[in-house]
């Protein structure tokens, strides 16, 4: 860099957090650059996720990569493939001599970006979330439900949805994210592999099996929603959560990132409920399993920059810092001192509901396949499912067809990274 | 084409047209042969999305794209979808381009508003239109909805198809209608009112009269709709309906980005833009043999 010698060193942090979470990232980074002179943050909003990891995989190969790229969940196989192009976060904080503690971290959370050999992070946990059920107090009310108690079960749900529309509500539920909620988290939730070989854990020649009868009957549940008009299928991503403040939808099932939009936009009061499971199902509810995103570093830079990262992803893994982004964003405390801090600053008591993403991380002991998934070209499964449930949700094809046929296009998929990534 | 027998005027020294001509092929050569013959070498290999590994495979890419029904499926959905672009475009600009060239008052104002659209970045086009006819807010939808038609285009392939044309044909529609618009403009008036002394209606003017004289203009517009069409539609099939629902939108080159950039497939992306090419170099090469003859060049 060509900044006189005085200057602190500059640290790009390319990441995808949008409206209200941009600003808070924007906060975070300028409270860090005030603490200390040696080095700046400078945090650049890239597009969405997939937009963002595109954008960093782009400036890579052009040699001009960010120190600090945000890549969501489901890129982290494309992340762990590309070796020479990460840098493990515990060697950047090994090398730069700050002090570690992995241990501090939410043992579901970091499992998800750990070395399945050695259990070292490999990406910094940033913001992880579950999926939570949103439901709208007022129009509870006036359907005649509990406004204090959110549906458990899917049973309740479509009961709370069918009152919801009675009572003149033009979409009783909505979900978004549906690969991720109504597939991956649906089978932790039950407690059902998603895909072999601990759903990816376990080694680059795994097979998808979200086809089983349980994930296709809870679709066919679905699909009889969408028939009888209780669920309303709004689109792929997070276009729930503006349907949901907007008081379109009195259900919403979607992030718990959600949150701190959904707060500054909504103008009726609203509670979080745990995702719904099925009441026959042995074992459930199980545990979620996290979205979001993590933090990776990237190779190539100086051992000052490199230093300047540890400094800075150990100050976001602070109790003060981690506790404050999830109080405002419904993100998870990626650290137990974080969560411990919350509770301890009565945030739960009196926001409740805040706490429903971590409980349900917590709610038990992940079985080796609900850890999380660790499966490559992720993201493109993801579109293959969005894609045949479309199909299902438009009353085109069957559950079990669609099922079936996601699972067959994903294998191929998952064999051919397997290729290209050897 | 008109023969020229006068001579044409020369250079007085050799390097001058080259070096005129340069700049010109520098850029084709840096913009196009390069990434052209990049996509060429990448589409015989496969690589992680880092390019840090790569392996040659052949013509695996291209074999796998065979066997894929989708994406054979997607020929068929870039061929109504492009279909529907340029006719519809053409046809609609032509006609604002006719209505523009007869009115007397307000010429100004129509030309300005009919040019407007095309200021507008393609994905913001698209957002306009998605936004309109959002399934719950939308201001369309609201109205779709007062006379009993439900509109959900996250749901109904043929609605987001019918979304995603018109938002592209409305943005194109700007170029089309000066390029139209110009052509009528230089039609001699005499010519029309010889016409009508002769006892010709509006109708027959057009058909017969200026229709054969703005041939040129039309053709050139049929082309450049043909590739904007192929080529320049991804922005607003990305934000209007994502390829989606299911794969009713997925048009060839929404694949090409779509697997591309999101998917990190590179192999398998420049194999299809090689594809994608090939087809645009036979309809370009088709067009200029075919149909370039029925163009009366005054």
């Amino acid at each position: 860099m060509s900044t006189s010698a005085l200057a602190a060193t500059e640290i790009q942090f390319w990441h995808s957090m949008e409206s209200a979470l941009g600003d808070r990232v924007n906060q975070i980074a300028a409270d860090f650059n005030a603490s200390q002179s040696d080095y700046k943050i400078v945090p650049i909003y890239k597009g969405n996720y997939e937009q963002g990891l595109a954008a960093g995989i782009a400036a890579f190969r052009a040699g001009n990569a960010p120190a600090i790229l945000q890549v969501y969940e489901v890129g982290t196989a494309t992340m762990i493939g590309a070796k020479k192009a990460v840098k493990p976060v515990w060697q950047v904080m090994k090398d730069a001599g700050e002090t570690f503690d992995e241990k501090a971290f939410v043992p579901a959370i970091a499992g998800y970006y750990a070395d399945s050999k050695t259990n070292h992070l490999i990406s910094m946990p940033f913001n992880s979330s579950t999926p939570v059920l949103y439901y709208n107090k007022d129009a509870f009310k006036k359907a005649g439900l509990d406004p204090n108690t959110p549906p458990k079960t899917w049973a309740d749900v479509n009961a709370a949805a069918a009152k919801l529309k009675a009572s003149g509500m033009s979409c009783g539920f909505t979900m978004g994210w549906q690969g991720w909620t109504q597939l991956e988290n649906y089978s932790a939730w039950h407690a059902l592999p998603y895909a072999t070989k601990d759903n990816g854990f376990g080694g680059l020649d795994a097979k998808l099996e979200f086809n089983g009868p349980q994930q296709v009957k809870h679709i066919q549940f679905l699909a009889d929603m969408a028939k009888n008009g209780t669920f309303t299928y709004v689109g792929r991503k997070d276009e729930v959560t503006s349907k949901f403040y907007s008081g379109d939808c009195g259900i919403a099932m979607t992030t718990s990132g959600a949150l701190a939009n959904i707060g500054k936009y909504a103008k009726f009061s609203y509670g979080v409920g745990m995702m719904p499971y099925d009441a026959d199902v042995k074992g459930a509810p199980q545990n979620a399993i996290i979205g979001g995103a993590s933090l990776w570093v990237l190779a190539g830079k100086s051992a000052t920059e490199y230093k300047g990262v540890a400094k800075f992803l150990n100050y976001l893994a602070s109790p003060p810092v981690a506790a404050k982004w999830h109080q405002d964003t419904g993100y998870l405390p990626v650290t137990k001192a974080a969560y411990e801090l919350t509770e301890k600053q009565g945030f739960y008591a009196k926001n409740p509901g805040a706490d429903t993403a971590i409980k349900q991380m917590l709610n038990k002991d992940p079985l080796p396949y609900t850890r999380g998934l660790r499966l490559g070209n992720m993201p493109q499964i993801r579109t293959v499912v969005d894609e045949e449930l479309e199909g299902v949700w438009s009353g085109k094809q069957t559950p079990k067809a669609a099922l079936d046929k996601a699972v067959e296009r994903g294998n191929d998929l998952l064999a051919r990274f397997a290729k290209q990534g050897s | 084409m008109a023969q020229n027998s006068r001579e044409r005027p020369r250079f007085g020294t050799g390097w001058l047209p080259y070096a005129l001509v340069a700049p010109q092929l520098i850029i084709t050569a840096l913009f196009f042969l390069w990434p052209a013959g990049e996509a060429l070498w990448q589409s015989t290999s496969t690589q992680d999305a880092f390019g840090l590994s790569s392996e040659f495979v052949g013509l695996d890419n291209f074999t796998s794209l065979w066997g894929d029904s989708l994406y054979l499926a997607s020929f068929k959905t870039t061929m109504i979808f492009s279909g529907l672009v340029t006719v519809c475009g053409l046809l609609i600009s032509l006609l604002l381009a006719a209505m523009a060239d007869r009115v007397t008052r307000g010429k100004r104002l129509y030309q300005t508003l009919l040019i407007w659209p095309y200021a507008v970045a393609p994905a913001i086009a698209a957002v306009l239109w998605a936004f309109l006819f959002n399934p719950s807010i939308g201001l369309v939808t609201y109205g779709l909805a007062k006379v009993g038609i439900e509109w959900n285009h996250a749901l109904n392939g043929g609605q987001a198809m019918f979304l995603v044309v018109l938002a592209s044909i409305w943005k194109q529609v700007s170029y089309n209608f000066l390029f139209f618009y110009a052509g009528l403009q230089a039609i001699p008036r005499s010519l029309v009112e010889a016409a009508a002394i002769d006892g010709a209606g509006p109708i027959r003017r057009f058909f017969g009269l200026v229709l054969p004289l703005i041939s040129p203009t039309t053709f050139f517009l049929l082309v450049v709709n043909l590739v904007y069409s192929f080529f320049d539609t991804f922005p607003v099939i990305d934000a209007a309906t994502g390829g989606g629902p299911g794969q009713s939108t997925m048009t060839l080159i929404y694949k090409i980005y779509s697997e591309g950039f999101k998917g990190l497939d590179l192999g398998s992306s420049a194999a299809q833009s090689v594809v994608l090419m090939v087809i645009v170099i036979v309809l370009t090469v088709v067009q200029f043999r075919f149909i370039e003859r029925k163009v009366q060049y005054a």
